[in-house]
């Protein structure tokens, strides 16, 4: 049996890699669904597993598996170093910095959730609030608010208390059934509750900025997100309006900045096309035995790192 | 908030009870509600005499902006608070997207 630093440290690269295969893939966009409970359990695999990989290697062999053995590896290692010297203690420092690091990427997950959390509701916060002084109805959008700018936008504020904005623009722009279609686009963001999807994965873009992976990883999901919501709105409307809402509002949206910071900000080409070209030549869904593999797969990929976390062999 | 932007002098609150017409508010109401935007920052307020006269302290227009450049995440955080239905594409693909309408048999409304 191989000892479980080796095995968490191959589930941790091994996740890396699948992670960015799975950012490459194209099968995703067959069924959105199932690849997004594969990325979460991917992103929390990687998590348990390098968190695991350092707990291990200052772990000493026990009956409750690395994070037992973790919890006494330390309780051994402050023993030894405050009693000991020359190379035991030196030994039982390192174990101790070893596991201080595991603690401290623990940590660090745990803090950037909170952070990110905290953030989001801040920001959603003060948008309702303006959303209240401003925003109004419109017979046109039922159930939606309506904000007089030009630009043409549409989103919504995920939350207990939610709510759709569409711009003045939007209403401009778009046809009576192609506002439909959006409403229900956005509808099925806030039922599903997308918003929570997203957040593990924004919150590890705040741990690793500068990772590329990360911010692949974030892309990916997000658009696959979009695909999900795109799906749901199907079902009440037909693919042509969605397409053209969609085409409207992109086009619209190009060489029209309301002001300098909107030039800068990098643009979404490729996911707009993959959108559109989706909703105009719709390949089928994945078998669902293929879904079936798929979400057996993610439960596989967690149980490894957890298993050995909680139990000894 | 709509009466202290389209005023262009402070108010007090009787002033701005009796702006709004539409609605049969009361004195306190009015000034509860003025004091809670005074306190959040959308209104700034100034001593006269025994009242205070309430002022919007930025106008529409800019509120409206902040708004917007939030929803199309401009603000440079991808936080994820909202959800955009379009994403913004370069003028290039805008191109390409101009196209794919016309060949729908859709003309782009500009």
């Amino acid at each position: 049996m191989f000892p479980p630093v080796f095995v968490l440290a191959a589930v941790a690269g091994g996740t890396a890699l699948g992670a960015a295969a799975l950012a490459s893939a194209r099968w995703p966009y067959r069924s959105p669904g199932a690849a997004i409970v594969l990325w979460q359990a991917l992103g929390l695999s990687w998590g348990l597993a390098a968190v695991g990989a350092l707990a291990a290697l200052g772990a000493v062999p026990g009956q409750y598996g690395v994070a037992g053995g973790a919890l006494s590896g330390a309780v051994r290692a402050l023993r030894s170093a405050a009693l000991s010297f020359g190379a035991p203690a030196l030994i039982a420092l390192a174990r101790l910095a070893v596991l201080a690091a595991s603690a401290a990427l623990f940590a660090l997950l745990c803090w950037v959730l909170v952070a990110a959390s905290a953030a989001v509701l801040v920001a959603r916060r003060r948008h309702r609030v303006l959303l209240s002084l401003l925003a109004h109805g419109d017979p046109k959008v039922p159930g939606a608010l309506v904000v007089d700018h030009p630009v043409a936008a549409a989103y919504c504020v995920p939350g207990l208390r939610s709510a759709i904005v569409i711009s003045a623009g939007t209403l401009d722009l778009l046809d009576a059934a192609e506002l439909a279609a959006v409403l229900a686009h956005e509808r099925a963001h806030l039922r599903a509750r997308h918003d929570l999807v997203l957040l593990p994965f924004s919150a590890l873009g705040r741990a690793f900025p500068r990772s590329r992976l990360v911010c692949q990883a974030y892309a990916t999901v997000a658009l696959l997100v979009e695909m999900l919501a795109d799906d749901r709105a199907l079902r009440q409307r037909p693919a042509r309006e969605l397409a053209t809402a969609l085409l409207r509002v992109g086009v619209s949206g190009a060489g029209r900045a309301p002001s300098g910071a909107l030039a800068a900000v990098g643009t979404a080409d490729a996911e707009m096309t993959a959108r559109v070209a989706r909703l105009l030549t719709p390949q089928a869904r994945l078998p669902l035995h293929v879904q079936a593999l798929v979400c057996c797969t993610a439960a596989l990929i967690v149980a490894v790192p957890v298993t050995l976390l909680l139990h000894s062999f | 908030m709509d009466v202290l932007w389209d005023s262009t002098e402070p108010l007090t609150v009787r002033q701005v009870g009796l702006r709004l017409i539409n609605r049969d508010l009361a004195h306190t109401t009015v000034m509860t509600v003025l004091d809670r935007l005074a306190k959040k920052g959308f209104a700034r307020r100034q001593r006269d005499g025994r009242a205070w006269r309430y002022q919007a302290a930025a106008n529409r227009e800019a509120y409206v902006t902040e708004l917007m450049l939030h929803a199309l995440d401009q603000t440079g955080d991808r936080s994820a608070a909202l959800a955009s239905f379009a994403s913004r594409v370069s003028d290039s693909e805008a191109e390409v997207l101009r196209r794919a309408l016309e060949s729908l048999g859709e003309l782009p409304r500009d």
